[in-house]
């Protein structure tokens, strides 16, 4: 629905434009790829995104140790061929560590952005669409979520996640992370549902959650991208800062953020410890930003372009 | 107008005592006070244990809507509990406080300052290579985890301490803390001591704050440099420098409010890996600490402070619309 819309207005430009030459029609989503491809540093950082993605699940398979194996004859060796990126006070191998740690970052922004991102879309657009009493609690809900110190709230909650699965700890960052989000959601929900094609929609009978979900939201499809983007690499920055402080993934497992937090000491003396995880974190947060730069100009349909688009 | 402003202030103030009372259930249910005299040798009486946790209002026998009770009757005559260790909660944030300020202050300032004045230079030189250069240079330390920055830059500090010969007590930069203890602090030697001791951790907040203000202020300025009254300005005689900064950055500062004005507020808090890493002990040590210690009259205390902080940065942000923007102002 959003796609012939928008290639509806993508054709209205053309014709105005008044060229003479034959405009080929180019599908909004075949348009958006060429856009993105065009711009180099954001297909470098999804080459980088990718390379990380391949160590981090295919690592495991091709060295010999595994993150939560010892090596009683190396504690603390610098790289060596045995061990890649060396090992720790443990004995444990800082490779495996390092791509187990990537591995946890890299689905902990992912899922959590997916969370927050959705849970932003269902509340600002239910909030917008429907106002009233909804409207006034959902936006007193999303106020003092603001007000509440997010760091404060999972650390102390962290205990619970103690013995469980990671999961809850996702879910609680997610859960503090889709606010401001929302209330962007809220602003464009409230000028969408003013449309023809909604006004069409709710004439025709359609129950209300069936216009936002097919209507209203499919409408906002570029923001929502981004946003999720931006939110892969705070959620990963966020689950460092708690992990760092012992309050996020906990022992035996391992993530970037408690690498770092218990290398942080060690980074002069045993330099393997704390460089390797730290620049795979940097590399990762890179790429990241700029494939969502890069989205973000080929998805917005006011962009600029020299030549064609 | 007045009414409005009444109401969203009643409004907002029924959100931090919401968000303070969420705190305190909250640390209250789930930190266990008690581990503190757990697992001691030899095992102090159960009763003294008791007779302590009491007295400290932090007795997990005693049910936890009684010890909210006796808490919030304290907090309505300014009076925010004990900590674990027995001493004022007020006190010991009261102190934490400056320590936060004297650490930020000059970081955000300077960070603020020149993060504009790159993002603004960017724009005006759109796609040159200083603008390239900014960008590139914003786009990777915004990569770069505060935590790591600071590791990075205090290793840096203590490597140059080493090449530089500096081996011994006295060093060129120092690296932990804020003072060394014993000097004077109003001394040339402690003023010289303390800068000494804040460079690193300033640069270390200064770049981060460069690294943000600069990419949003150059979106913000480019905004700006397309519109019409910047060149009807340079229309009536104004040179292109003078119509830059008097209409140009002015107008493109004013999006730039409510990051300033949440900066600001957060200045005592916002410093958690920084002092972390570079020892010193502000608010930010503390927010981590009265959760590691079970604190939970600290864990309300400081939740209630930050809570205040984003209210006021909310007040702070309109009323800086209000200097920048002559149209908010009726």
């Amino acid at each position: 629905m959003a796609e012939r819309a928008s290639s509806q207005i993508l054709s209205e430009q053309t014709d105005a434009q008044g060229d003479s030459d034959v405009v080929e029609a180019v599908s909004r989503t075949r348009l958006v790829a060429r856009r993105f491809l065009r711009r180099r540093p954001a297909v470098g950082g999804l080459a980088v995104l990718a390379l990380l993605f391949a160590v981090a699940y295919l690592a495991p398979f091709v060295t010999p140790w595994q993150y939560n194996q010892l090596d009683t004859n190396a504690f603390l060796s610098p790289p060596s061929a045995v061990h890649w990126f060396g090992t720790t006070q443990t004995g444990f191998d800082m490779l495996a560590l390092t791509t187990r740690g990537l591995q946890k970052s890299l689905i902990v922004g992912l899922v959590g952005a997916v969370l927050s991102t959705a849970l932003a879309a269902v509340v600002g657009a239910f909030s917008g669409y429907f106002g009233g009493t909804l409207n006034t609690v959902l936006l007193t809900i999303i106020d003092l979520l603001l007000v509440l110190p997010s760091f404060l709230i999972i650390a102390i909650l962290s205990p619970l996640f103690r013995d469980h699965t990671w999961l809850v700890f996702v879910l609680l960052l997610a859960a503090f992370q889709w606010m401001v989000t929302a209330r962007i959601v809220r602003g464009l929900t409230l000028s969408l549902k003013e449309r023809e094609f909604v006004a069409a929609a709710r004439f025709m009978g359609a129950p209300a959650w069936k216009i936002i979900v097919r209507h209203i939201l499919p409408n906002m499809a570029s923001f929502l991208i981004i946003d999720a983007t931006i939110n892969v690499s705070s959620l990963i920055l966020a689950e460092v800062g708690l992990s760092f402080f012992g309050f996020g993934v906990q022992p035996p497992d391992v993530s970037l953020g408690t690498l770092i937090g218990d290398n942080a000491g060690a980074a002069l003396s045993y330099p393997w410890e704390f460089y390797f995880p730290s620049g795979f974190l940097i590399a990762l947060i890179l790429a990241i930003n700029l494939v969502g730069d890069g989205l973000r100009d080929a998805l917005d349909p006011n962009a600029v372009f020299q030549g064609r688009r | 107008m007045t009414a409005f402003l009444l109401r969203r202030l009643a409004y907002l103030t029924v959100l931090v005592v919401v968000a303070t009372v969420v705190a305190y259930f909250l640390a209250a249910t789930q930190l266990n006070p008690r581990s503190r005299y757990e697992g001691r040798n030899p095992p102090p009486p159960p009763a003294a244990v008791d007779a302590i946790l009491d007295e400290l209002n932090l007795n997990d026998k005693t049910p936890v809507i009684d010890r909210f009770t006796r808490w919030a009757g304290g907090l309505l005559h300014g009076d925010l509990g004990r900590t674990i260790d027995n001493t004022p909660v007020s006190e010991e944030m009261s102190r934490r406080m400056w320590v936060s300020l004297r650490l930020m202050l000059l970081g955000s300032i300077l960070g603020t300052v020149l993060g504009v004045a790159a993002g603004a230079y960017g724009a005006i030189r759109q796609y040159h290579f200083s603008d390239h250069l900014i960008t590139v240079s914003s786009f990777i330390v915004l990569a770069v985890p505060t935590v790591v920055l600071a590791v990075l830059v205090k290793n840096a500090g203590i490597s140059l301490n080493d090449l530089l010969g500096f081996t011994g007590e006295t060093k060129l930069l120092y690296t932990t803390g804020e003072i060394t203890p014993g000097l004077d602090s109003w001394s040339l030697a402690g003023i010289s001591n303390r800068i000494a001791h804040l460079a690193l951790p300033t640069f270390v907040l200064m770049s981060g704050a460069i690294a943000f203000y600069s990419r949003y202020q150059r979106n913000a300025m480019l905004d700006v440099l397309g519109s019409d009254f910047l060149r009807t300005a340079q229309a009536k005689g104004l040179t292109r420098p003078q119509a830059l900064v008097k209409h140009g950055l002015r107008t493109a500062l004013i999006p730039m409010a409510t990051f300033f004005a949440y900066q600001f507020a957060l200045l005592f808090v916002g410093a958690t890996f920084t002092e972390r890493v570079f020892g010193w002990h502000g608010m930010g040590e503390l927010f981590v600490e009265s959760i590691t210690k079970n604190d939970v009259n600290t864990v309300a205390g400081v939740t209630l402070f930050v809570a205040v902080l984003v209210l006021l940065a909310g007040f702070l942000s309109d009323l800086v619309y209000a200097a920048l923007d002559p149209r908010v102002r009726v």
